[in-house]
């Protein structure tokens, strides 16, 4: 089983980015998933997170999520706040939003020791896209590029579900956009993003 | 494990929403209290969206939720409501209302703390307190056993010889807000299996009756006896509603009681709930390292399957009760229940309580390990017989008190 903990602020989408790869797992991966956040009161601001489980058999595990396999970072300003770093297993991945620097955050405590360590700029790319700085969509694309942990397609299809009309072609792109630029670079996806553009034209 | 129908990733409120919605109450009334609000939010969209014909009655308490259900009852609808914790307790009074006038109705509770010290939180002193309102008690494991446990509680209540409301507890927070896949089964095979409600324990021109009436000291006793004899007859129909479910729709419960590992295992923790699924983990683990432990869940709580516990003996050596409630003054309240059962001469099975799991607590694999090491603990000194009771464990444990 893998087990996958968001950390996000009330308002961030992060109990969405959960519940948006259990759907793409289960209902769209043929697998078994789990989605729950942080139980209680929701406050805007205030740290939150959100839990996935994935597995091939299913999942009757009810306790709380101990030990993780990927640790998603939305908001960076967390990490002077929680402890993110909590329960990460040896091998585990850990993703964080930032406009910094892998060095940067390599310096911090605990951190030198992070088998891999993804730091993207969610937020420029979706301020460039989007307009707004919700990144949630976009560390759901990066995740799956770090992971593997579901196809990208099925995150499009479960993006589809529970996104509104308006804001899930636009969240689709930007999954992709992180997806690639994660997997194969910025220049890749700069490359293809142009090619697909000019093919519009 | 799926059989038809169409697989969707829910949560547990919105597990149960379906099933409500698969069943066709023709009155829903309903306050939103937490962690109970999203499921009541679900209902009332189906019936906005005109998902089936429903009158959704806005109240502005739990106390006249159930009025209006009974009220609706009392005409010969199928009717449904939902609350939670201060709002179940709000709802006591009309509680014993509907079970005394015998109407069918269906109540999913999601289980919260009650106040004070105030907590939103899962725990569940808030059913176990109305334990003796006359209502049919089940408790679900999953959000998939949430949605199949209300399409049988309607299929039970309206039993002629049950005609008694039942209560769906659903875990808080544990359930109610955690997302799963989840089978929705077809509306021809839930109406297959679940015909609209025929009563004659209603308002009717044609047949006119008082309803809810005042029985004095000369009637009191034989009104009671019926109460106690259609809960007696529950416990058939609840394993027979199961087996038929199980022929139509491929899930089973196994009624009132489930047992998990439990032929040749010598300790036995006994779980009600959302914990059922996280300690078959932790069996697992512990069979493939050669211990011969299980689990037992209870679904029922009222009617308490005492026959199952009275006969529980074979290799079963050491049994823990988990209760996440206290009766303050005695103990858990399942585990006073499952001694209770299980007393008779010359018994010889050894038992402990562990209170855990209150106002939001995880209850951990961990947790259950430790339960079934103590389980283990007991049995061992029983066996060498020098240790008496109480000299190595305490019988009531509070798993993860800090300080005393």
């Amino acid at each position: 089983m893998k087990e996958i903990r968001w950390h996000g602020r009330g308002g961030n989408g992060a109990f969405m980015a959960a519940r948006l790869l259990g759907l793409a797992a289960s209902v769209y991966g043929g697998r078994y998933a789990q989605a729950f956040p942080s139980f209680g009161p929701e406050r805007r601001g205030a740290p939150v997170l959100g839990f996935t489980r994935i597995d091939d058999s299913i999942i009757v595990d009810h306790s709380q999520v101990a030990d993780c396999d990927c640790v998603i970072v939305l908001d960076e300003t967390l990490i002077d706040v929680v402890d993110v770093l909590k329960g990460l297993k040896s091998d585990g991945v850990l993703l964080v939003n930032s406009g910094k620097g892998e060095g940067e955050f390599r310096k911090l405590p605990g951190f030198a020791d992070i088998k891999k360590l993804i730091v993207f700029d969610g937020t420029a790319l979706a301020l460039d896209i989007l307009q707004s700085p919700i990144v949630n969509t976009i560390m759901l694309g990066a995740t799956i590029a770090a992971t593997d942990i579901v196809g990208l397609s099925d995150a499009e299809n479960a993006i589809e579900e529970l996104m509104p009309k308006h804001l899930a072609e636009k969240n689709k792109q930007v999954a992709r956009m992180a997806y690639e630029r994660v997997k194969y670079g910025k220049e890749y996806e700069k490359v293809k993003y142009e090619k697909v553009k000019g093919e519009q034209r | 494990m799926f059989h038809q129908g169409k697989n969707l990733f829910l949560s547990g409120n919105e597990a149960a929403a379906e099933g409500v919605r698969l069943c066709r109450p023709q009155v829903i009334a309903a306050y939103p209290i937490t962690p109970q609000t999203t499921l009541v939010e679900k209902l009332s969209e189906f019936v906005a969206n005109r998902e089936f014909p429903c009158k959704y009655l806005l109240v502005e308490s739990e106390h006249s939720a159930m009025a209006a259900t009974m009220g609706a009852a009392m005409i010969g609808c199928r009717v449904f409501t939902a609350t939670s914790s201060q709002g179940l307790l709000y709802m006591c009074e009309m509680l014993s209302y509907v079970s005394g006038s015998r109407y069918p109705v269906v109540l999913a509770n999601a289980n919260r703390s009650t106040a004070t010290p105030w907590n939103i939180f899962g725990d569940q002193r808030d059913s176990v307190a109305m334990r003796d309102s006359g209502w049919i008690q089940f408790y679900t494991e999953s959000g998939q056993e949430s949605l199949d446990t209300i399409i049988q509680a309607y299929k039970v209540a309206e039993h002629p010889e049950v005609s008694t409301p039942v209560m769906v507890n659903i875990d808080g927070f544990t359930l109610t807000h955690t997302y799963d896949l989840v089978n929705i089964p077809s509306q021809e095979e839930v109406e297959k299996f679940l015909p609209p409600l025929k009563t004659t324990n209603k308002f009717s021109l044609e047949a006119p009756k008082s309803l809810s009436f005042t029985i004095g000291p000369d009637f009191h006793l034989e009104s009671r006896y019926q109460q106690q004899k259609a809960f007696h007859a529950a416990e058939d129909v609840i394993a027979r509603v199961d087996d038929e479910f199980a022929g139509i729709f491929g899930r089973k419960y196994h009624g009132m009681v489930e047992q998990y590992r439990c032929d040749d295992a010598e300790h036995i923790l006994t779980v009600m709930g959302s914990t059922a699924g996280t300690t078959r983990i932790v069996v697992d683990k512990l069979r493939a390292a050669g211990k011969k432990v299980g689990m037992i869940k209870v679904r029922c709580l009222r009617p308490f399957p005492k026959k199952f516990f009275a006969g529980l003996g074979g290799s079963c050596k050491a049994l823990g009760v988990l209760d996440r409630n206290i009766s303050f003054g005695y103990e858990g309240a399942l585990y006073t229940e499952v001694r209770a059962a299980m007393l008779k001469p010359g018994a010889s099975i050894r038992t402990l309580n562990f209170i855990a799991g209150l106002g939001g607590a995880d209850i951990s694999k961990a947790d259950l390990e430790l339960m079934f090491e103590k389980l283990g603990g007991i049995a061992s000194g029983q066996e060498s017989g020098q240790k008496e009771f109480g000299q190595e464990e305490q019988e009531h444990q509070y798993i993860g008190l800090r300080w005393s």
